[in-house]
């Protein structure tokens, strides 16, 4: 009051920022998937490869089982990760929140499980310093791209407050959810 | 051991493994679908015993041509060598940068390893019955289920190696036998910490309604 200055301020709404935090990670996916990891030269030829890339080399090298396995945890599952995370947090503004927002939430923790950015980042790390004995590498656009979604997925994970979700999805059976005492589970899937 | 807390089973109700929805189950054989998520109810994962044991001992076998088969031939001006996973390590090793031969001996090598026994142990101490050192059986279990997805690392190592290092004829690098069966080693074992249910390990400390599986 005496000098002006602002005391407090409204804590922005709580589900406000795992959706920017979203929003920005799905933009720098999509960088990081598109632009080189890194340029690898030797006497004059240069090689450059991306993510898709490493696990495309593999299924023409005969290692089709393990490409197909490297594009899921570095490129399906993060991606599908941010997608679902994207679309059910925009769902998820409406209240109640459609049911269909319940069935993504259980596939962003299948594919959070099997998203491996930080792993393939230590990954490409040791594999660099393999191969800087032989030639000259120089990270990349994608590789930076990489550095900063490990940051961003773990800071979306602990700001989504999951639990407080699921009270708000409408449920399976069409009704509004009371809350005591609990309810009876049906006989049959719908 | 005694505990205050009630369990939910002990009242005849059950948790909804994917939205955690309590609900009063709709007959003790059968506990029906959540209400909210539309997921099947169970007291306890369905045949996880059975299922973790099968995919622990897959993966078990697995490990040994893990191990043993080269990750990686490395072809230079006509000259072919392979590569184990412990001759990566040593490759880093000699190289100057132990920190990094370290971090790959322990995710390729002792991670698989610890997880395969670790998960033996739980298995076997459940099934006994064993009530002894709970809360220190449960924090292996999160250890594992944690730590399952670090020894990836070296199929990304091998992933990015061949992918850039293929400069014909100077030299190229093709993936090896062994990284399908060490791709093989860490999905199975990650697989089987999900199926193992880590309620089984406090069953035996409380009355339990029905079996398992």
């Amino acid at each position: 009051m005496r000098c002006g200055y602002q005391l407090a301020k409204q804590p922005t709404a709580p589900s406000d920022l795992p959706l920017a935090l979203t929003v920005a990670a799905a933009v720098i996916f999509i960088l990081a998937n598109a632009s080189p990891l890194m340029d690898l030269s030797v006497v004059g030829r240069t090689a450059t490869t991306t993510i898709a890339g490493g696990a495309y080399q593999m299924w023409l090298q005969g290692e089709e089982i393990t490409g197909v396995l490297v594009a899921f945890c570095a490129v399906i599952a993060p991606g599908g990760y941010l997608l679902f995370m994207l679309t059910l947090q925009i769902a998820a503004r409406r209240s109640p929140a459609p049911y269909w927002v319940g069935e993504m939430l259980r596939w962003v923790n299948h594919f959070q499980v099997w998203s491996m950015l930080e792993v393939m980042l230590l990954g490409i790390l040791v594999a660099l310093i393999k191969i800087a004995e032989l030639a000259t590498v120089e990270p990349g656009t994608g590789m930076f791209c990489v550095g900063a979604l490990v940051l961003l997925i773990p800071a979306i994970a602990v700001n989504f407050d999951e639990r407080h979700l699921w009270q708000r999805v409408e449920w399976v059976d069409g009704e509004t959810p009371p809350l005591l005492p609990e309810p009876i589970a049906t006989q049959a899937p719908r | 051991m005694t505990t205050a807390a009630v369990t939910a089973a002990q009242v005849g109700l059950v948790s909804c493994e994917s939205c955690q929805l309590l609900s009063r189950p709709a007959s003790a054989t059968d506990p029906g679908f959540c209400r909210r998520c539309g997921e099947q109810l169970e007291w306890r994962r369905h045949a996880s015993i059975e299922t973790t044991w099968a995919l622990v001992i897959a993966a078990a076998i697995c490990y040994i041509p893990a191990n043993a088969l080269p990750v990686l031939n490395t072809t230079t001006l006509g000259s072919s060598e392979g590569d184990t996973i412990l001759g990566g390590v040593v490759f880093l090793y000699t190289s100057g940068s132990w920190p990094l031969a370290l971090v790959v001996l322990i995710a390729s090598v002792m991670i698989p390893l610890g997880k395969l026994v670790a998960l033996i142990y739980l298995m076997v101490t459940v099934q006994r019955g064993s009530i002894k050192s709970n809360h220190e059986r449960t924090r292996l279990y999160r250890m594992v289920e944690f730590i399952g997805r670090w020894s990836m690392l070296d199929v990304f190592v091998d992933t990015f190696t061949v992918a850039l290092v293929q400069l014909q004829p100077l030299m190229s690098v093709a993936p090896g036998a062994g990284v399908l069966f060490f791709a093989a080693v860490v999905v199975l074992t990650m697989l089987a910490a999900e199926s193992f249910d880590p309620r089984m390990l406090w069953d035996a400390t409380s009355p339990y309604p029905t079996r398992h599986g």
